[in-house]
């Protein structure tokens, strides 16, 4: 037995960049927790501080904590993951939670935990720091950016430098309400639209000179109301970014509605002020910000290339590789190429953004063997992207995730749904949303409609409550959940809503009606058996869809009430006794009641 | 008050124990499968899989097995296995019970000792059988009694080491939750001693609070937790070795976390 037969060789980690961690605060937030404990700390000012720091409550407890640790721009790499790994074995349920905002999240957390997370995450680099309460909420990034042929730039070190600008930023620790910003890498793969501060990547020509800038989306977001956002002016030069990030949120820090929590975010005040007035403040406001910063004020653009470096491979010991069976089907649909030619991007499908502390230790080492940037990026849709594959590693990479169970097919397809933690573990969920999601994508995996291009294009996204966390006010088919009742019998019921989309068309769906939980999966099948009748050869779900909501279609289906008549048929309630399972929501074997405790999402 | 050892050491790292063997000072178990050991083991280890002993862990038995192991009250013994540390603690507390007063745990596993390239090989070694004496240490031991009777009072902290979604589901009542996962750190099956006493002290695990630790059926994670609280200075630990399968077997009251499918959010 010789030494390298026991160490298998793997490259070394690419090392992040940015350290975003302070170790101070691991100790502070342990001191804290035992004040409070002590009741040396009074219940408001520490849900504060514990919301700043990064710390959710849990569903009907006080003992437990969410912990969502912020990826700015979605960039995690290696020995990040697999630290992760490790805390969601020591401090969590063993698993871990990628969220559609680029966080991660570890569930059901003792609260006297936490700071050892905190610490064993200084050691990476991370942090979970203003990832909730009222501040810069992580900054967001398309996992494309850099990669995508549509774009003019890679917004990447633009996202990454806002994000260190307002971190710990004094001005940005007691905003009215959370505060978003989304960068892009192009109109059709971003959520620029639906959020306070969206940003696509433009270049301009001036005399000759190209120019670096953006378009800049003010004002959108979605919620219980959720509004489209506008676009501030033709072109934003780099340069002005900072001024303008700054005095978008001087505005609102000032006339943001700080009593009314229902009503608080930054959309909420460019809608009564009316877009016209908004508009005009922020020209203002940036003027007078480029005018009193006492120093030039710029963001610390780090724009040195990425080392872009195939990773050496082990030839395989019995040469002639075979390529597992599935391998099409998976090229197909969680793969995209890139700019840069001979590379793809390669996305994972998890369910409902989990993922387990094993595969996330075998991922940590697929990472370092197969992406050439050395780093994984995680997207908008509660999942993970390796980029710089090349393609003659394809077939081995997809041998690796079999491995390790991360082979499944279908991530950019419709048959990977999101949903909302629901009620796994958020307090104000009235639906297993996150259950469902996992439903509706082992049927249609085992359907095969990942493999069907007319579905590609669209998205289902269900939340557990009218609160949008899962953001089905953007889905082709989206759902919230609330409580149905027949007599005195209850059963987990949906609002479903149809239509909606997050691209350079954003609009939200339109409502359509409301389906009990174990209804869902035939009524989706029934509208793709709708859809497959009437559509055009150049059809999508999504293209078809979008005619019928514009009043556009001239099939037999001319309207959404055309739609809604077909369903109603399969949403009738039977009574308890034809069938009991109807009335227990996914996940559950007792009868279905809601039940809710008090909500975080303003504190 | 007894102590693992007389110098209240709990794991011996691995250079002692290269040294000790070398010196022949020192009794090793393996605690892993028989088919395992046979293949290769630490030089001059004997094995005891854990299965063996758990099918007859009566005094009496440990005494025969400890005997033929050529261990007396005076040889000092360290155990491994290939379990981050749990199966090795199961072994190391029965000896303990028995009296045994010099035993400690390899301080990383088996895997992590031969992957740094040290002394292995496939040999039997010789052993003489040796005379122990039997000293019962009942005050490192809970029975499903005692703990009836000791969890009413307030001095007494009881840890479940089994995994959290296991825990959320049911539990002993008053239970905290400390997975077993928590008490390792990377190559070590224990953390630091600094690292663990500030876990503890965060959960208020502290001073002269009697502790009794349980998993989920024989003992193995809460023997690894036994001696995880020694580590942190804190002696005063006892293991519910029959642990949560026998409390459930007796139909004791249970606790669960109510109104979740935190389930459903793992990845399994
Ligand atoms: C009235 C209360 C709440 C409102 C209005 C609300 C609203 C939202 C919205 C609109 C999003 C979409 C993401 C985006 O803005 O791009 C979101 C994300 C999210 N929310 Fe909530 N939320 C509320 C409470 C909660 C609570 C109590 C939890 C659970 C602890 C929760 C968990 C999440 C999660 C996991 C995400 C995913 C995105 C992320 O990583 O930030 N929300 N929330
Ligand atoms: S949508 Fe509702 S149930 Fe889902 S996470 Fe948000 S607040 Fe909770």
């Amino acid at each position: 037995m010789t030494i390298s037969d026991l160490k298998q060789t793997v490259p070394d980690s690419v090392k992040p960049k940015i350290n975003w961690s302070r170790i101070e605060e691991a100790d502070d937030f342990a001191k804290t927790v035992k004040l409070f404990r002590q009741g040396k700390y009074d219940e408001d000012s520490f849900r504060r501080y514990r919301l700043q720091h990064g710390a959710y409550g849990t569903r009907m407890t006080s003992d437990y904590a969410m912990v969502r640790i912020k990826l700015p721009a979605g960039e995690i790499y290696p020995d990040q993951i697999e630290k992760i790994s490790q805390l969601s074995e020591q401090y969590s349920i063993g698993s871990a939670h990628f969220s559609t905002r680029e966080n991660i999240q570890l569930h059901w957390v003792i609260l006297e935990d936490v700071s050892e997370i905190f610490r064993g995450l200084s050691e990476v680099g991370l942090t979970s720091r203003e990832a909730c309460g009222n501040s810069v909420r992580n900054v967001m990034c398309s996992p494309l950016s850099g990669v995508c042929p549509a774009e003019e730039f890679d917004s990447t070190p633009y996202a990454l430098a806002t994000a260190r600008f307002f971190l710990r930023n004094p001005m940005a620790q007691n905003l009215p309400r959370k505060f978003k910003f989304n960068f892009t890498c192009c109109e059709k793969h971003g959520m620029v639209r639906m959020v306070d501060v969206g940003l696509i990547p433009q270049i301009r020509e001036i005399d000759g000179l190209s120019q670096r800038g953006f378009k800049i989306f003010l004002g959108g977001g979605l919620g219980n109301r959720s509004f489209v956002g506008h676009q501030l002016e033709d072109f934003t030069p780099e340069e002005d970014l900072l001024y303008t990030s700054i005095a978008v949120m001087r505005i609102f820090d000032r006339l943001g509605d700080r009593k009314n929590l229902a009503r608080n975010r930054m959309r909420y005040l460019v809608n009564d002020m009316g877009w016209d007035k908004f508009q005009n403040l922020v020209f203002k406001e940036r003027a007078v910000v480029r005018a009193t910063q006492s120093v030039i004020t710029q963001l610390e653009v780090d724009k040195t290339p990425n080392v872009i470096k195939r990773p050496i491979q082990i030839s395989n010991e019995n040469g002639g590789e075979t390529i597992p069976d599935g391998y099409a089907r998976w090229l197909k649909t969680n793969t995209v190429k890139q700019t840069q030619e001979d590379y793809r991007s390669v996305f994972l499908t998890l369910e409902a953004g989990d993922i387990t502390a094993s595969q996330l230790h075998g991922l940590s080492d697929i990472i370092r063997n197969f992406s050439s940037e050395g780093m994984a990026r995680s997207g908008f849709e509660q999942n993970l992207a390796l980029r710089y594959v090349h393609e003659d590693d394809l077939p081995r990479l997809y041998s690796k995730l079999i491995e390790i169970g991360l082979a499944k097919s279908g991530a950019l397809t419709m048959t990977a749904p999101i949903g909302c933690s629901g009620t796994t573990s958020c307090n104000l969920a009235l639906t297993n949303s996150h259950r469902l999601a996992k439903e509706i994508q082992r049927k249609f995996l085992e359907l095969k409609l990942d493999e069907d291009d007319d579905l590609s294009d669209a998205s289902i996204k269900i939340s557990g409550c009218p609160n949008s966390c899962a953001q089905h006010g953007i889905a082709t088919l989206g759902f919230f959940g609330g409580g149905g009742r027949v007599g005195k019998d209850m059963y987990a019921n949906y609002q479903m809503s149809i239509g909606g989309r997050s691209d350079g068309d954003t609009m939200l769906g339109q409502t359509l009606l409301r389906i009990p939980a174990k209804r869902i999966i035939p009524v989706i099948l029934k509208v793709i058996e709708i859809f497959k009748a009437n559509k055009k050869s150049d059809d999508t779900l999504k293209s078809w869809i979008h005619r019928v909501v514009n009043g556009n279609e001239d099939s037999e289906i001319k309207s959404l009430a055309d739609i809604k008549k077909i369903l109603e048929p399969l949403v009738i309630p039977p009574t308890i006794e034809e069938d009991p399972d109807f009335y227990l929501d996914y996940g559950s074997d007792t009868s279905y009641h809601t039940k809710t405790g008090k909500g975080e999402c303003a504190a | 008050m007894c102590c693992l050892t007389d110098s209240g050491k709990i794991t011996t790292d691995v250079d002692t124990l290269r040294s000790e063997i070398r010196d022949k000072s020192v009794r090793v178990i393996d605690v892993r499968r028989e088919v395992d050991y046979k293949q290769d083991h630490i030089s001059t280890a004997v094995n005891l899989p854990l299965a063996n002993l758990l099918s007859d862990d009566s005094p009496e038995r440990v005494l025969k097995l400890v005997n033929s192991m050529g261990i007396d009250d005076e040889t000092p013994v360290v155990v491994y296995d290939d379990t981050f540390g749990a199966l090795a603690s199961r072994v190391a507390w029965t000896l303990e019970y028995l009296g045994h007063s010099d035993v400690t745990l390899l301080e990383t596993t088996y895997s992590h000792w031969k992957s740094l390239g040290l002394e292995n090989d496939s040999a039997l070694p010789e052993v003489q059988t040796r005379e122990h004496s039997m000293k019962l240490h009942p005050e490192i031991l809970a029975t499903s009694d005692y703990l009836e009777s000791a969890k009413t009072r307030d001095d007494v902290i009881l840890i479940d080491n089994r995994e959290r979604l296991n825990f959320l589901e049911q539990h002993i009542p008053g239970a905290i939750s400390l997975p077993y996962r928590t008490l390792a750190s990377n190559d070590k099956i224990l953390r630091s001693k600094e690292d663990m006493k500030r876990l503890l002290d965060n959960r208020g695990i502290t001073g002269d609070s009697e502790i009794i630790t349980y998993c989920g059926s024989v003992g193995t994670l809460s023997g690894l937790a036994y001696y995880a609280l020694k580590s942190a200075g804190l002696p005063n630990a006892k293991l519910y070795v029959r642990s949560f399968k026998e409390w459930k077997n007796l139909e004791k009251p249970t606790e669960k976390q109510e109104d979740a499918n935190y389930w459903d959010l793992s990845a399994e």
